[in-house]
């Protein structure tokens, strides 16, 4: 897959350097050429974003082809937050917000209007900056709530939980007391039940939001080796500030920049070309830390 | 800041479709309101009450089955959203019906001389033409006036100690206050005729007495919420310039919160101007004009609408809605008016 | 400057005390104002002295009987005929009190949630503006639309209900009078609470973490299951304080139940009857007519219902205060 044409003068688009894993053909769309549509993972496509009349998202475009990892990196401030919230439809949560263009995942436009919200939410999961599980269930209940939430029938919890706590690196530790409340545990095994979480209603795309912000280098690295090993059956799109973080977990990497403008893409490209690279100064400049 | 495209990128919220959530919203109420009018019609739900008895019911039907077109999940959660609607819906039916009923009822007591005749020669089931509630009125302003006298200073007094001297009592008061607040009128009524009825007479002051000590919670706890929103450079500033706690409390923090103070007081009177059962024990009831606020029962606007509902003749009623009438104009207006004062503040 | 942590001499180092030495006008003035901030624990006490001293030859006299019997008679006046029991108010009173509860728990579950999750937020100012307004109606007001307007229609229910469920023994009669009822007074004092209740309720709910809720939605829940995954465990001791604080107010109203319940003295838990009691309500019902004997008894009356009231209030302020610091 290929860089695509771009017509406005900010060289966006998001540039893949591998095939994805399977090419449906034929998914419903009108509005998008061929081969955007029949890309399954996520897209999208000139993505603005408001908060009132603070443009803060200015044109986005961007690929994120099935089962990758994708970084998400840029001085704060930027809109990567605001970006992340648009792929799950939590954006629409803050009253003043508003936006433009478009988002297909597997080609359908999540925010098409006869689309279910709910829906498009268990589909794109998302983990947040701050651990947070709910506090008032059991770990195991935790693991399962979204299962509870979306009345998903489920035939064997118990091993959907022992997969999902495994998955997230969490099932050795927690194996013996998962009937403890879920704020009994330290913030870095919070967080990986807050994966466990978001893995169980088997999403097709993870977002992450700087989720290792508050953990400490322990907990970041087993975190990672869950992205990892995440990355195999899952698309995953993580904001991190540490460069070492996105040059270790992912495939890909988009810098955003707002510069006293709305934030926009200044490049995007493989991992390792980004890093090592860049076409762009400024992105040069940010990973290697000379600035933001 | 603009933007290279053919046509301007203008901003949009695809998650409002106003059309669309009208749609789905109202096809449960309407389906439930025809069903409602039938049901209203062939069975025993007759009446307006009737009426809403069965919408309500098949409210809760229709969105469960409506919700139910799409799964199980979106059925719940319409439920409940009908729930929650409707509860507070429902909860509001029997103020409007008060108001309602109020204005109803007590219009036709109210006349040009209802506010300065008293009860003196007019008997309780005369003719409407006749007496009024002037008696009341003064009395009940010359009640709030000595309860005022009394609680404001200390109610404020009260907040100034937690948020001035912050002694080692401050919790203690507090606490104090916050088990004040939750004594039962009647009993605060109780205390009062204990103490002063029973050894000299139903009187005015008495009255006033019990008023203040429901009060002086009120007051004591907004001052102190109003008190602790004056910034601590203030009192910074005032001690670097040498002056005293005393002048600075006096001179500037309590000035500086002139106008909340003015709302906590004006919250106090408002909350106890309608206790009728501490007056019942107090200062009790005359249907004669007088300022004399002590040796004799004096008259008061919840006494009076109480005096006339046990008399209970046609006429007798309808002049104690007209009371009640006066009596919720009364409060609601300086209720309203604290919060015009109060909130002038903020700004 | 190099600082040695010694412990040798940080221990050896006396602290200078500030002195405090105020002027002689600051020590007046903040003697005074301690005075005047005293003024609630002094009457406090002064309230529960006078009331245990003055029914002190009651509970002498009468001992446990006083809170265990029914029957209230003076008598001549002397204490070896007379017999005063409170039972079937102090009864009275918890169980309307109870109705009150049960009948006001789920609109104040459901207007705090439509307060705080559904309404919009101008609309929610404006109703909240206005639910204020409602809490400051007196109650003799609701007395009288309780008795002239609400009984009326309560008693029609009362009767269907009696109609029905009269196997079930609250809801049984004995003569069908279905007037005055604990029902039709439970109902009333149900509406006075409401506001109290569901402003305490609104507030807690109003501090459920945000994260949170977005958590909820962003696994596919829907408004209802973020609610019950999140903001009803978080609020449900907010939900209890401000219920208890509801039953506070409804234990110790007097004139809005004097004038909506017939007062019989008899221990009796059929709802629908027109029979109940209230502590309040007997005390303003009979200190017009009451012997110096029965005043005594009055008062002895007065401080059950005071200590009860106090016992509830303080329950329901911690329970609230816990649940408000907990957010923090
Ligand atoms: N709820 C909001 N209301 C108004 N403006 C907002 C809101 N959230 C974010 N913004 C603005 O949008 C812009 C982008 O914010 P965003 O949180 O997406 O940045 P970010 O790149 O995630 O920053 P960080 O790295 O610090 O998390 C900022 O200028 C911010 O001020
Ligand atoms: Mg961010």
């Amino acid at each position: 897959m290929e860089t695509s044409q771009n017509k406005t003068s900010n060289p966006s688009l998001f540039t893949p350097g591998k095939m994805p894993a399977e090419m449906p053909i034929g998914t419903r769309s009108t509005s998008l050429d061929e081969r955007m549509v029949n890309m399954s993972g996520l897209q999208t496509k000139g993505i603005h974003a408001w908060f009132g009349s603070h443009h803060v998202l200015e044109d986005i475009s961007l690929d994120f082809p099935s089962n990758t990892v994708t970084g998400l990196i840029g001085p704060s401030g930027c809109g990567k937050s605001t970006f992340l919230r648009m792929l799950n439809r939590m954006h629409e949560f803050i009253p003043s917000a508003s936006m433009a263009g478009e988002v297909f995942l597997d080609g359908e436009e999540i925010y098409a209007a006869d689309v279910d919200v709910a829906a498009i939410r268990l589909q794109v999961g998302m983990v947040f900056q701050k651990p947070n599980p709910f506090p008032s269930m059991t770990i195991a209940e935790n693991v399962l709530a979204g299962i509870k939430l979306a009345n998903i029938k489920v035939k064997d919890k118990d091993s959907l939980l022992e997969e999902c706590l495994t998955r997230a690196g969490l099932w050795k530790e927690v194996k013996d007391r998962l009937k403890l409340s879920g704020a009994s545990l330290s913030g870095g095994q919070q967080q990986r039940l807050c994966i466990a979480r978001a893995l169980a209603v088997k999403p097709k795309v993870l977002l992450m939001d700087e989720p290792c912000s508050a953990l400490d280098p322990g907990s970041t690295l087993k975190i990672e080796d869950t992205i990892h090993e995440l990355s195999d059956t899952i698309t995953v799109v993580i904001v991190t500030h540490n460069m070492q973080q996105a040059a270790r977990v992912s495939d890909y990497c988009a810098f955003f920049l707002s510069d006293g403008h709305p934030g926009r893409i200044v490049e995007a490209d493989r991992t390792d070309v980004v890093f090592t690279s860049p076409k762009d100064q400024r992105t040069a400049d940010y990973v290697q830390g000379r600035f933001g | 800041m603009s933007v290279a495209l053919g046509a301007a990128v203008s901003p949009g919220r695809p998650w409002l479709n106003r059309r669309r959530s009208f749609r789905e919203a109202s096809a449960p109420v309407a389906v439930a309101l025809v069903l409602a009018a039938v049901a209203n019609l062939v069975t025993g739900l007759a009446g307006l009450l009737g009426f809403y008895l069965a919408f309500v019911i098949f409210f809760a039907a229709t969105s469960l089955v409506f919700g139910l077109r799409h799964d199980k999940v979106k059925a719940i959660d319409k439920f409940a959203t009908a729930f929650v609607v409707v509860g507070f819906a429902t909860a509001f039916i029997p103020w409007v019906s008060i108001l309602v009923t109020l204005a109803q009822k007590g219009w036709p007591a109210i006349y040009g001389g209802y506010f300065t005749n008293d009860m003196s020669v007019t008997g309780a089931d005369d003719d409407l033409g006749m007496g009024g509630l002037s008696h009341a009125i003064m009395g009940t302003f010359l009640i709030l006036l000595v309860a005022s006298v009394i609680a404001i200073p200390l109610g404020i007094l009260t907040a100034a100690y937690i948020t001035e001297i912050r002694g080692r009592l401050s919790g203690f008061v507090r606490v104090m206050v916050q088990s004040m607040s939750g004594v039962p009128s009647v009993v605060a009524g109780l205390f009062i005729y204990a103490t002063v009825v029973s050894r000299y007479q139903f009187s005015g002051v008495a009255g006033a007495l019990a008023l203040a000590i429901l009060m002086l919670p009120t007051i004591a706890r907004t001052a102190e919420e109003v008190l602790k929103l004056v910034p601590e450079e203030i009192r910074s500033a005032s001690y670097a310039l040498g002056a005293s706690q005393m002048a600075t409390t006096f001179r500037i923090i309590l000035p500086s919160a002139r106008s909340g103070l003015i709302t906590a007081s004006m919250l106090g009177i408002a909350r106890v101007a309608g206790e009728t059962a501490p007056l019942l024990l107090t200062s009790f009831y005359s249907a004669i004009f007088s300022r004399k606020l002590t040796g004799e029962p004096l008259a008061s606007l919840p006494m009076y609408v109480f005096q006339n509902f046990t008399v209970g003749t046609e006429h007798a009623l309808t002049r104690a809605w007209g009371g009640a009438f006066v009596l919720l104009s009364l409060i609601l207006s300086l209720f309203i008016l604290a919060r015009f004062v109060g909130g002038r503040t903020n700004k | 400057m190099a600082i040695a942590i010694d412990s040798g001499t940080a221990s050896s180092i006396e602290r200078r005390k500030i002195s405090e030495k105020r002027s002689l006008g600051d020590r007046v003035f903040r003697r005074g104002v301690t005075a005047g901030a005293l003024t609630s624990f002094v009457v406090m006490c002064f309230i529960a002295a006078l009331l245990f001293f003055r029914g002190f030859e009651i509970f002498r006299a009468f001992g446990l009987d006083f809170v265990t019997t029914s029957t209230w008679d003076a008598a001549d006046g002397t204490i070896e005929n007379a017999k005063f029991g409170v039972a079937a108010m102090l009864v009275g009173s918890i169980v309307t009190a109870v109705i009150a509860m049960v009948v006001a728990f789920p609109f104040v579950v459901a207007s705090a949630l439509f307060l705080e999750f559904y309404a919009s937020k101008k609309l929610k100012f404006i109703l909240v503006s206005i639910l204020d307004l409602m809490a400051a109606i007196p109650s003799i007001i609701y007395g009288l639309w309780g008795y002239l307007v609400l009984m009326p229609l309560a008693a029609g229910w009362a009767a269907t209900i009696n109609k029905y469920l009269g196997w079930i023994p609250i809801f049984g009669v004995e003569v069908e009078n279905f007037d005055a009822s604990p029902f039709v007074s439970g109902l009333v004092l149900a509406l006075m609470i409401l506001p109290i209740a569901m402003s305490v309720t609104r507030e807690v709910y109003s501090r459920a973490p945000l994260d949170q809720i977005q958590a909820a939605y962003a696994l596919g829940g829907s408004r209802w299951g973020a609610i019950r995954a999140v903001v009803l465990p978080f609020g449900r001791s907010g939900l209890v304080g401000g219920m208890l604080l509801g039953l506070g107010r409804a234990l110790g109203e007097t004139i809005a139940v004097l004038l909506t319940l017939n007062l019989v003295f008899e221990v009796k838990f059929q709802i629908l009857a027109s029979a109940g009691g209230s502590v309040a309500s007997l005390i303003a019902s009979r200190i017009g007519e009451a012997t110096p004997l029965e005043l005594k008894a009055l008062m002895a009356a007065g401080l059950v219902l005071f200590v009860l009231t106090l016992l509830v209030n303080f329950g329901a302020s911690s329970i609230v205060a816990r649940a408000e610091r907990r957010v923090q």
